[in-house]
Protein backbone atom coordinates (compact mmCIF):
# COMPACT_ATOMS: atom_id res chain seq x y z
CA UNK A 1 0.00 0.00 0.00
CA UNK A 2 2.85 2.31 0.86
CA UNK A 3 4.99 1.26 -2.08
CA UNK A 4 3.13 2.94 -4.89
CA UNK A 5 2.95 6.39 -3.34
CA UNK A 6 6.49 6.07 -2.07
CA UNK A 7 7.70 5.18 -5.54
CA UNK A 8 5.86 8.15 -6.97
CA UNK A 9 7.26 10.41 -4.28
CA UNK A 10 10.79 9.23 -5.04
CA UNK A 11 10.48 9.72 -8.79
CA UNK A 12 9.02 13.18 -8.21
CA UNK A 13 12.07 14.01 -6.18
CA UNK A 14 14.37 12.65 -8.87
CA UNK A 15 12.55 14.78 -11.39
CA UNK A 16 13.17 17.84 -9.24
CA UNK A 17 16.82 17.06 -8.56
CA UNK A 18 17.90 18.75 -11.78
CA UNK A 19 18.38 22.54 -11.89
CA UNK A 20 17.12 22.86 -15.46
CA UNK A 21 13.94 20.96 -14.64
CA UNK A 22 13.32 23.15 -11.61
CA UNK A 23 13.87 26.17 -13.86
CA UNK A 24 11.38 24.79 -16.38
CA UNK A 25 8.76 24.39 -13.65
CA UNK A 26 9.36 27.92 -12.46
CA UNK A 27 9.07 29.21 -16.02
CA UNK A 28 5.82 27.29 -16.60
CA UNK A 29 4.55 28.76 -13.35
CA UNK A 30 4.56 32.15 -15.09
CA UNK A 31 3.16 31.02 -18.41
CA UNK A 32 2.74 28.02 -20.67
CA UNK A 33 5.55 27.55 -23.16
CA UNK A 34 6.49 25.44 -26.15
CA UNK A 35 9.46 23.08 -26.11
CA UNK A 36 11.18 25.46 -28.52
CA UNK A 37 10.63 28.44 -26.17
CA UNK A 38 12.02 26.46 -23.26
CA UNK A 39 15.03 25.18 -25.23
CA UNK A 40 15.93 28.75 -26.18
CA UNK A 41 15.40 30.07 -22.69
CA UNK A 42 17.69 27.45 -21.18
CA UNK A 43 20.20 27.45 -24.05
CA UNK A 44 19.63 23.83 -24.87
CA UNK A 45 18.99 21.68 -27.91
CA UNK A 46 15.43 20.73 -28.67
CA UNK A 47 16.25 17.08 -27.98
CA UNK A 48 17.75 17.90 -24.59
CA UNK A 49 14.73 19.92 -23.56
CA UNK A 50 12.37 17.21 -24.78
CA UNK A 51 14.10 14.78 -22.43
CA UNK A 52 13.72 17.09 -19.43
CA UNK A 53 10.08 17.78 -20.19
CA UNK A 54 9.56 14.03 -20.64
CA UNK A 55 10.85 13.37 -17.12
CA UNK A 56 8.58 16.04 -15.66
CA UNK A 57 5.66 14.75 -17.64
CA UNK A 58 6.17 11.21 -16.43
CA UNK A 59 5.66 12.19 -12.81
CA UNK A 60 2.71 14.44 -13.57
CA UNK A 61 4.46 17.73 -12.85
CA UNK A 62 4.03 18.89 -16.42
CA UNK A 63 1.48 18.13 -19.10
CA UNK A 64 2.02 18.73 -22.79
CA UNK A 65 -0.28 19.13 -25.72
CA UNK A 66 0.65 19.14 -29.37
CA UNK A 67 -1.26 21.53 -31.58
CA UNK A 68 -0.09 21.45 -35.17
CA UNK A 69 3.70 21.35 -34.98
CA UNK A 70 3.98 23.05 -31.61
CA UNK A 71 4.05 21.13 -28.33
CA UNK A 72 2.85 23.35 -25.50
CA UNK A 73 3.91 22.59 -21.93
CA UNK A 74 2.03 23.59 -18.80
CA UNK A 75 2.19 22.79 -15.13
CA UNK A 76 0.60 19.44 -14.31
CA UNK A 77 0.44 19.98 -10.56
CA UNK A 78 -3.24 20.60 -10.64
CA UNK A 79 -3.96 17.02 -11.57
CA UNK A 80 -2.01 15.73 -8.60
CA UNK A 81 -3.78 18.14 -6.31
CA UNK A 82 -7.13 17.05 -7.66
CA UNK A 83 -6.32 13.43 -7.09
CA UNK A 84 -5.17 14.16 -3.55
CA UNK A 85 -8.35 16.15 -2.90
CA UNK A 86 -10.55 13.40 -4.28
CA UNK A 87 -8.81 10.76 -2.19
CA UNK A 88 -9.23 12.91 0.92
CA UNK A 89 -12.93 13.40 0.12
CA UNK A 90 -13.32 9.67 -0.37
CA UNK A 91 -11.52 9.03 2.91
CA UNK A 92 -13.82 11.43 4.73
CA UNK A 93 -16.89 9.68 3.34
CA UNK A 94 -15.69 6.29 4.54
CA UNK A 95 -14.49 7.71 7.84
CA UNK A 96 -17.99 9.12 8.44
CA UNK A 97 -19.54 5.78 7.53
CA UNK A 98 -17.17 3.89 9.78
CA UNK A 99 -17.93 6.16 12.74
CA UNK A 100 -21.55 5.10 12.39
CA UNK A 101 -20.47 1.49 11.91
CA UNK A 102 -18.54 1.71 15.21
CA UNK A 103 -21.87 2.39 16.93
CA UNK A 104 -23.53 -0.61 15.27
CA UNK A 105 -20.60 -2.84 16.28
CA UNK A 106 -20.77 -1.62 19.89
CA UNK A 107 -24.49 -2.30 19.99
CA UNK A 108 -24.13 -5.79 18.55
CA UNK A 109 -21.36 -6.56 21.05
CA UNK A 110 -23.58 -5.47 23.95
CA UNK A 111 -26.46 -7.48 22.58
CA UNK A 112 -24.28 -10.57 22.23
CA UNK A 113 -23.14 -10.22 25.82
CA UNK A 114 -26.68 -9.94 27.12
CA UNK A 115 -27.83 -12.87 24.99
CA UNK A 116 -24.85 -14.93 26.16
CA UNK A 117 -25.71 -14.19 29.76
CA UNK A 118 -29.32 -15.15 29.19
CA UNK A 119 -28.26 -18.45 27.64
CA UNK A 120 -26.06 -19.30 30.62
CA UNK A 121 -28.81 -18.53 33.11
CA UNK B 1 -17.90 -4.90 36.40
CA UNK B 2 -15.20 -2.38 37.30
CA UNK B 3 -12.49 -4.89 36.54
CA UNK B 4 -13.97 -5.44 33.13
CA UNK B 5 -14.10 -1.77 32.41
CA UNK B 6 -10.43 -1.50 33.26
CA UNK B 7 -9.48 -4.23 30.83
CA UNK B 8 -11.53 -2.58 28.09
CA UNK B 9 -10.66 1.10 28.10
CA UNK B 10 -12.82 3.40 26.00
CA UNK B 11 -11.34 2.93 22.55
CA UNK B 12 -9.89 5.90 20.73
CA UNK B 13 -11.41 6.47 17.32
CA UNK B 14 -9.63 4.31 14.77
CA UNK B 15 -8.07 5.82 11.70
CA UNK B 16 -9.42 5.36 8.19
CA UNK B 17 -6.76 5.31 5.49
CA UNK B 18 -7.18 5.51 1.72
CA UNK B 19 -4.44 4.81 -0.74
CA UNK B 20 -4.30 4.61 -4.51
CA UNK B 21 -2.30 1.42 -4.45
CA UNK B 22 -1.71 1.24 -8.19
CA UNK B 23 -3.06 2.67 -11.40
CA UNK B 24 -6.19 0.51 -11.08
CA UNK B 25 -6.56 0.03 -7.34
CA UNK B 26 -7.88 1.96 -4.39
CA UNK B 27 -7.57 0.58 -0.86
CA UNK B 28 -9.41 1.67 2.29
CA UNK B 29 -8.42 0.29 5.69
CA UNK B 30 -9.97 0.60 9.12
CA UNK B 31 -9.83 -1.33 12.38
CA UNK B 32 -13.00 -2.00 14.40
CA UNK B 33 -13.22 -2.83 18.06
CA UNK B 34 -15.09 -6.08 17.76
CA UNK B 35 -14.82 -9.63 16.47
CA UNK B 36 -14.97 -10.35 12.73
CA UNK B 37 -18.36 -12.10 12.98
CA UNK B 38 -19.95 -8.94 14.36
CA UNK B 39 -18.31 -6.55 11.91
CA UNK B 40 -19.23 -8.90 9.06
CA UNK B 41 -22.81 -9.03 10.29
CA UNK B 42 -23.02 -5.23 10.04
CA UNK B 43 -21.92 -5.44 6.38
CA UNK B 44 -24.25 -8.25 5.45
CA UNK B 45 -27.66 -7.50 6.92
CA UNK B 46 -29.61 -4.75 5.09
CA UNK B 47 -31.22 -3.48 8.30
CA UNK B 48 -27.74 -2.96 9.78
CA UNK B 49 -26.12 -1.64 6.58
CA UNK B 50 -28.82 1.02 6.44
CA UNK B 51 -27.73 2.37 9.79
CA UNK B 52 -24.19 3.31 8.79
CA UNK B 53 -23.91 3.54 5.00
CA UNK B 54 -25.46 7.03 4.79
CA UNK B 55 -23.72 9.22 7.37
CA UNK B 56 -25.89 12.04 8.64
CA UNK B 57 -23.41 14.76 7.72
CA UNK B 58 -23.80 13.82 4.04
CA UNK B 59 -27.55 14.47 4.07
CA UNK B 60 -28.34 11.36 2.11
CA UNK B 61 -30.74 8.68 3.20
CA UNK B 62 -31.84 5.28 2.03
CA UNK B 63 -35.01 5.04 0.01
CA UNK B 64 -34.49 1.33 -0.16
CA UNK B 65 -31.74 -1.11 0.71
CA UNK B 66 -31.78 -4.60 -0.73
CA UNK B 67 -28.78 -6.86 -0.18
CA UNK B 68 -28.88 -10.60 -0.62
CA UNK B 69 -25.44 -11.25 0.81
CA UNK B 70 -24.77 -14.70 -0.59
CA UNK B 71 -22.46 -15.74 -3.42
CA UNK B 72 -24.42 -14.83 -6.55
CA UNK B 73 -26.87 -12.62 -4.63
CA UNK B 74 -27.80 -9.14 -5.82
CA UNK B 75 -27.84 -5.78 -4.08
CA UNK B 76 -29.54 -2.51 -4.89
CA UNK B 77 -29.15 0.65 -2.82
CA UNK B 78 -31.37 3.63 -3.60
CA UNK B 79 -30.57 6.95 -1.94
CA UNK B 80 -32.44 10.19 -1.72
CA UNK B 81 -31.16 13.66 -1.00
CA UNK B 82 -32.98 16.80 0.12
CA UNK B 83 -31.84 18.89 -2.84
CA UNK B 84 -32.49 16.41 -5.61
CA UNK B 85 -35.60 14.87 -7.05
CA UNK B 86 -33.65 12.13 -8.76
CA UNK B 87 -32.76 9.22 -6.51
CA UNK B 88 -29.32 7.66 -6.75
CA UNK B 89 -29.09 3.99 -7.50
CA UNK B 90 -26.20 1.61 -6.93
CA UNK B 91 -26.41 -2.04 -7.74
CA UNK B 92 -24.45 -5.16 -8.51
CA UNK B 93 -23.86 -8.76 -7.57
CA UNK B 94 -21.99 -10.51 -4.79
CA UNK B 95 -19.36 -12.64 -6.51
CA UNK B 96 -18.30 -14.09 -3.19
CA UNK B 97 -19.68 -14.01 0.34
CA UNK B 98 -17.62 -16.00 2.82
CA UNK B 99 -19.09 -15.46 6.30
CA UNK B 100 -16.90 -13.49 8.71
CA UNK B 101 -14.04 -13.30 6.22
CA UNK B 102 -14.64 -11.93 2.74
CA UNK B 103 -17.11 -10.12 0.51
CA UNK B 104 -16.62 -9.46 -3.19
CA UNK B 105 -19.12 -7.50 -5.24
CA UNK B 106 -19.46 -5.82 -8.61
CA UNK B 107 -20.51 -2.19 -9.12
CA UNK B 108 -22.70 -2.25 -12.18
CA UNK B 109 -24.53 1.10 -12.18
CA UNK B 110 -21.71 2.77 -14.12
CA UNK B 111 -21.56 0.15 -16.86
CA UNK B 112 -18.19 -1.11 -18.07
CA UNK B 113 -16.05 1.17 -15.94
CA UNK B 114 -17.27 -0.17 -12.61
CA UNK B 115 -14.85 -1.49 -10.02
CA UNK B 116 -14.91 -4.87 -8.34
CA UNK B 117 -14.87 -4.39 -4.58
CA UNK B 118 -13.28 -6.90 -2.22
CA UNK B 119 -13.68 -6.49 1.51
CA UNK B 120 -11.71 -8.70 3.89
CA UNK B 121 -12.34 -9.05 7.63
CA UNK B 122 -9.26 -10.08 9.56
CA UNK B 123 -9.64 -10.71 13.29
CA UNK B 124 -6.70 -9.55 15.41
CA UNK B 125 -7.34 -10.26 19.07
CA UNK B 126 -10.45 -8.33 20.06
CA UNK B 127 -10.26 -6.19 16.92
CA UNK B 128 -11.00 -6.68 13.26
CA UNK B 129 -9.03 -5.14 10.42
CA UNK B 130 -11.23 -4.34 7.45
CA UNK B 131 -9.52 -3.84 4.10
CA UNK B 132 -11.68 -2.65 1.24
CA UNK B 133 -10.10 -2.96 -2.16
CA UNK B 134 -11.56 -1.44 -5.34
CA UNK B 135 -10.12 -2.85 -8.54
CA UNK B 136 -11.01 -0.82 -11.64
CA UNK B 137 -10.94 -2.38 -15.11
CA UNK B 138 -8.31 0.11 -16.29
CA UNK B 139 -6.23 3.07 -15.21
CA UNK B 140 -8.56 5.24 -17.31
CA UNK B 141 -11.62 4.05 -15.38
CA UNK B 142 -10.14 5.01 -12.02
CA UNK B 143 -8.77 8.28 -13.42
CA UNK B 144 -12.24 9.04 -14.74
CA UNK B 145 -13.85 8.29 -11.38
CA UNK B 146 -11.38 10.65 -9.72
CA UNK B 147 -11.66 13.35 -12.38
CA UNK B 148 -15.45 13.38 -12.27
CA UNK B 149 -15.42 13.81 -8.52
CA UNK B 150 -12.70 16.39 -8.26
CA UNK B 151 -13.32 18.96 -10.95
CA UNK B 152 -16.03 20.74 -9.01
CA UNK B 153 -14.90 20.25 -5.43
CA UNK B 154 -16.33 17.71 -3.06
CA UNK B 155 -19.47 17.69 -1.03
CA UNK B 156 -20.86 21.08 -1.98
CA UNK B 157 -23.80 19.99 -4.01
CA UNK B 158 -25.76 16.92 -4.75
CA UNK B 159 -24.16 16.46 -8.17
CA UNK B 160 -20.76 16.43 -6.58
CA UNK B 161 -21.83 14.01 -3.92
CA UNK B 162 -23.24 11.85 -6.67
CA UNK B 163 -19.80 11.69 -8.24
CA UNK B 164 -18.13 10.95 -4.96
CA UNK B 165 -20.49 8.11 -4.29
CA UNK B 166 -20.23 6.82 -7.84
CA UNK B 167 -16.49 6.77 -7.47
CA UNK B 168 -16.71 5.51 -3.95
CA UNK B 169 -18.66 2.52 -5.12
CA UNK B 170 -18.28 0.67 -1.94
Amino acid sequence: MVQFSQLRFDTSFAALSDATRRGVLEQLGHEDASITDLAQKFHMTLTGMKKHVGVLEQVGLVTTEKVGRVRTCRLGLRRLEEEAAWIEGYRQLWDARFSELDKVVEELKRKEKVDGRKKRE
Amino acid sequence: MDARRESEPAPAKNRTTVERKSERELVVTRTFNGPARIVFEAWSKPELLKRWWTPKSYEISFISCEADVRTGGMYRFVFGHATSEQPLEFYGRYIEATPHARLVWTNDEGGEGGAVTTVTFEERGAETLVVMHDLYPSKEALDAAIASGSTSGIGESFEQLDEVLAGARQ
